[in-house]
């Protein structure tokens, strides 16, 4: 089990340093630093000398992958290359075009992000989860019909209605709860509440729709069969069997859907004003702060394989037959 | 010649991926378990109905994608009004296309149109000055009018096109709207009603039966395609197509936007962006996707490792950064390379297209696996084992026994795509990484509307209609899919 591990973050390894090399080549190769400096410093009539201001205030003044003023070993670590791409497998992600520690504001916006996505997660799974099972209950019945239409048509919604939709009917017409914005420490939770019931809402059609072809697989299996032909009571078969066994793709598919969560939260942090890592990432893009969505792209590729090895051990964990070599 | 074409990057892919289709329904109509799944997917009530929409938003997309520039009267050019002399100085500064072809004996506009741009040439034409409501014949915001006695009044102005044959808007506007309506409804029943017969006489001439019995049998679902179903859906959508052509042509149906465009005229623009991002990122992505994934399951080895490694790599990218990070490098260069696109409308079409590949890259993955996963079983089928010994070569066996057992999966796969491509393209503009923000498209729509809805009273219909365009579509593509999917997977059908 130990050596399996190890040996998957080993695999990681290789992955991570491709990523690094495609943004790499985005960001220097496809463009040259002097076109960043341009687009930063205005389209019309830049100096050259304003290029190279910028360019030195920023580290990008060096060569891109060899220095041969300086040569030797310190001629590979003095360039662009292992300045700002190669110090990102330290998680030294260094200072944004703006001059800011990007090291030290995700650190700080973590927690705003993680304090929406983790209940989104989890009462999204707990209210699928019994739906589905409600579903499954009364299948083949217009009960099962009408969800499964009820079911398609929310998925048919584009997740910024459900934003637009939940901030103007909870927020401006019945004034239940501040339409964005965001609070340090406890006093946090009512800014939360709207963007986690959002959050919720959106994600039960494709949440609930899933899972329901989840159990109904594993209703038409032989123990099921046999479960009921013994007599045992419905309520009993579904939360026994079918739920426990269906849990194994479940949980799968949730340590999946993290990075996901990541991207979700984009659209909403930025749509509720949360400080949390989405909206900086957002901020970037529109501020085109290439630094950071540097920064993020490597971040984002991490937790993402972290998230697949994870499956892999919660495989072992949930599911007695999987043996990992 | 009255008009150039103008042949963008996307129409050149759209005719493409039309031939394309036509060439694999031909192929398909020709070999009978090919055609057994369309059979089903044609034989069931909600692929039928889902059909006939997905078809409506083509016909709407293919009609906005014939590209063309008109030509320009000599004498009453586009420069009209502005006085014959200084119009030559304008040409200089507006135009610049203008000027390089001026030795040229005739002028072209230099609006790119498009055939629904000529269809929709009235609600193209009738701008009002800023947002005003869906049916309104007044402007949403107040303004100072100058009254005849010369003193000024702060009222809602009369709308320059919306409502202005009425008189008397307050007590005419609800009497007109039914008489259009009805007037709408009975001109798409009639176009319903002819459409049908023919279609009831093509039915009768195959079946060998008179139209009467055809009739009874269609009416009564005794159809091996349920046409009922198929004829109901066409005549709900002439219906309410014929009712808001006849209103659009002196009303604006879904109001107008902050710069007084007809909503309706951009909801219509908006479908082909979206049918184009649905499909065309599809198309550019498949020959990798099919390539690699094949290469990878049926060589195995070290094609495998290096092809598992390039797309795992490529997965764990979170597609959004990725998108963000290409678009920002396009948007650097295109603004470093200003003058390397002749007109708006080609830069809009290129970062269109630009987008539909970079969702490509980030969306082939799947399939790829899918595809790889397959390729592997299928490696060790015996009638694939007994080519090999017979020393058939890995082209052909791949061409004549793999591809043809994969074309279900990548089917599947491009269907359940689609509604969330459509979707994304949504988000994409709103995170300002989507199309070009001068390219009519429901992001774009939503996203110059939601600070609309701060306003009191709100400013809704720029969303709704967005909501309802998108809606309509991703609903009709999401059952479509399903019903496609149910129809070609092998797994499912036994169960059936």
């Amino acid at each position: 089990m130990t050596a399996y591990i190890i040996r998957r973050f080993l695999y990681a390894i290789p992955i991570l340093i491709g990523v690094n090399l495609i943004t790499f080549l985005l960001f220097f190769v496809v463009n040259s630093p002097d076109d960043m400096a341009r687009m930063h410093l205005g389209q019309k009539r830049v100096t050259q000398e304003a290029i190279q201001a910028w360019k030195q205030e920023h580290g990008y003044d060096k060569p891109l992958l060899y220095n041969r003023e300086v040569g030797g070993i310190a001629g590979l670590t003095d360039t662009i290359f292992f300045e700002k791409s190669v110090r990102l497998f330290a998680f030294q992600f260094g200072s944004s075009d703006a001059g800011r520690d990007i090291g030290y504001d995700i650190s700080q916006r973590m927690w705003p992000s993680l304090a929406i996505a983790v209940p989104v997660l989890l009462v999204g799974l707990a209210f699928n989860i019994s739906f589905a099972l409600f579903i499954v209950f009364f299948r083949a019945t217009y009960i099962d019909f009408g969800s499964v239409v009820l079911l398609v048509a929310m998925l048919s919604i584009s997740s910024l209605f459900y934003i637009i939709g939940g901030q103007f009917i909870l927020g401006k017409v019945f004034h239940l709860v501040p339409i964005s914005g965001y609070d340090t420490g406890l006093q946090a939770w009512k800014f939360l509440i709207l963007p986690v019931i959002v959050g919720v809402i959106g994600g039960i059609g494709a949440g609930t729709r899933w899972y329901r072809t989840l159990f109904l697989e594993e209703i038409a299996k032989d123990y099921v069969r046999t479960a009921q032909a013994k007599g045992l009571d419905e309520r009993l078969v579904l939360f026994r069997h079918v739920l426990r066994n269906a849990l194994i793709p479940i949980l799968t598919g949730v340590v999946v859907v993290l990075p996901l969560l990541f991207m979700g939260s984009l659209i909403t942090e930025s749509f509720f004003g949360i400080p949390g890592l989405g909206s900086y990432t957002i901020d970037a893009i529109s501020n085109q702060d290439f630094a950071i969505v540097r920064s993020m792209v490597f971040l984002g590729a991490v937790l993402y394989i972290l998230g697949l090895i994870l499956t892999d051990i919660s495989y072992t964990l949930v599911d007695p037959r999987v043996r990992l070599q | 010649m009255p008009l150039m074409p103008v042949l963008l990057w996307t129409d050149a892919l759209v005719f493409l991926l039309i031939g394309l289709a036509l060439g694999f329904a031909f192929h398909a109509s020709r070999h009978e378990h090919l055609r057994d799944p369309w059979r089903r997917v044609v034989g069931s009530r909600v692929g039928v109905a889902s059909l006939v929409v997905l078809s409506a938003y083509g016909l709407v997309g293919l009609l906005d994608t014939v590209h063309f520039r008109l030509k320009l009267d000599p004498q009453v050019g586009w420069s009209q009004g502005m006085g014959a002399e200084d119009a030559g100085s304008a040409n200089l500064a507006l135009a610049p296309e203008l000027t390089r072809r001026s030795d040229a004996p005739t002028h072209y506009s230099p609006e790119v149109l498009s055939l629904l741009d000529l269809v929709l040439s009235g609600l193209r034409e009738r701008q009002e000055k800023t947002y005003s409501a869906p049916f309104a014949t007044h402007l949403f915001v107040k303004e100072a009018i100058e009254q005849s006695d010369g003193s000024v009044r702060r009222d809602y102005p009369r709308l320059e096109h919306g409502g202005r044959h009425l008189a008397d808007p307050a007590r005419q506007r609800a009497p007109d709207i039914a008489l259009r309506s009805l007037i709408g409804a009975v001109k798409g029943a009639l176009v319903w009603a002819l459409l049908s017969a023919g279609l009831l006489w093509l039915l009768a001439r195959r079946r060998g039966e008179t139209m009467a019995a055809t009739w009874s049998a269609v009416r009564c679902g005794r159809t091996a395609v349920p046409w009922h179903t198929a004829l109901t859906m066409l005549g709900l959508l002439l219906l309410l197509g014929f009712i808001a052509a006849e209103l659009a042509l002196k009303y604006h149906l879904l109001g107008t936007d902050k710069v007084g465009e007809d909503v309706l005229y951009q909801t219509l623009k908006s479908v082909r962006t979206g049918l184009l991002i649905g499909t065309l990122t599809t198309l550019v992505m498949l020959p990798a996707a099919i390539v690699l994934g094949i290469a990878a399951g049926y060589f195995g080895g070290w094609v495998d490792d290096v092809i598992q490694y390039l797309y795992t790599t490529l997965n764990s990218i979170p597609g959004v950064l990725l998108i963000a990070a290409v678009i920002l490098m396009l948007q650097v260069y295109m603004s470093n390379h200003a003058d390397a696109f002749e007109s708006l409308v080609e830069r809009a079409d290129l970062r269109l297209l630009f987008l539909c590949l970079i969702l490509g890259v980030t969306s082939w993955t799947g399939l790829c696996r899918l595809l790889r996963g397959e390729s592997l079983k299928l490696r060790e089928v015996d009638y694939v084992q007994a080519a090999l010994a017979f020393g058939v070569g890995h082209a052909t066996i791949i061409a004549r026994h793999i591809l043809p057992n994969l074309m279900h999966i990548v089917l599947i796969t491009l269907a359940l795509d689609f509604s969330g491509l459509v979707l994304a393209e949504a988000v994409l503009s709103y995170v300002n990484i989507g199309v070009d923000p001068t390219m009519n498209s429901w992001g774009n729509m939503i996203n110059g509307a939601r600070l609309e809805l701060a306003r009191d009273p709100v400013v809704w219909w720029s969303l709704a209609a967005a909501f309802l365009f998108m809606f309509a579509l991703v609903l009709a593509a999401n059952l479509f899919a399903d019903v496609l999917r149910d129809a070609f997977d092998p797994r499912l059908r036994r169960g059936a």
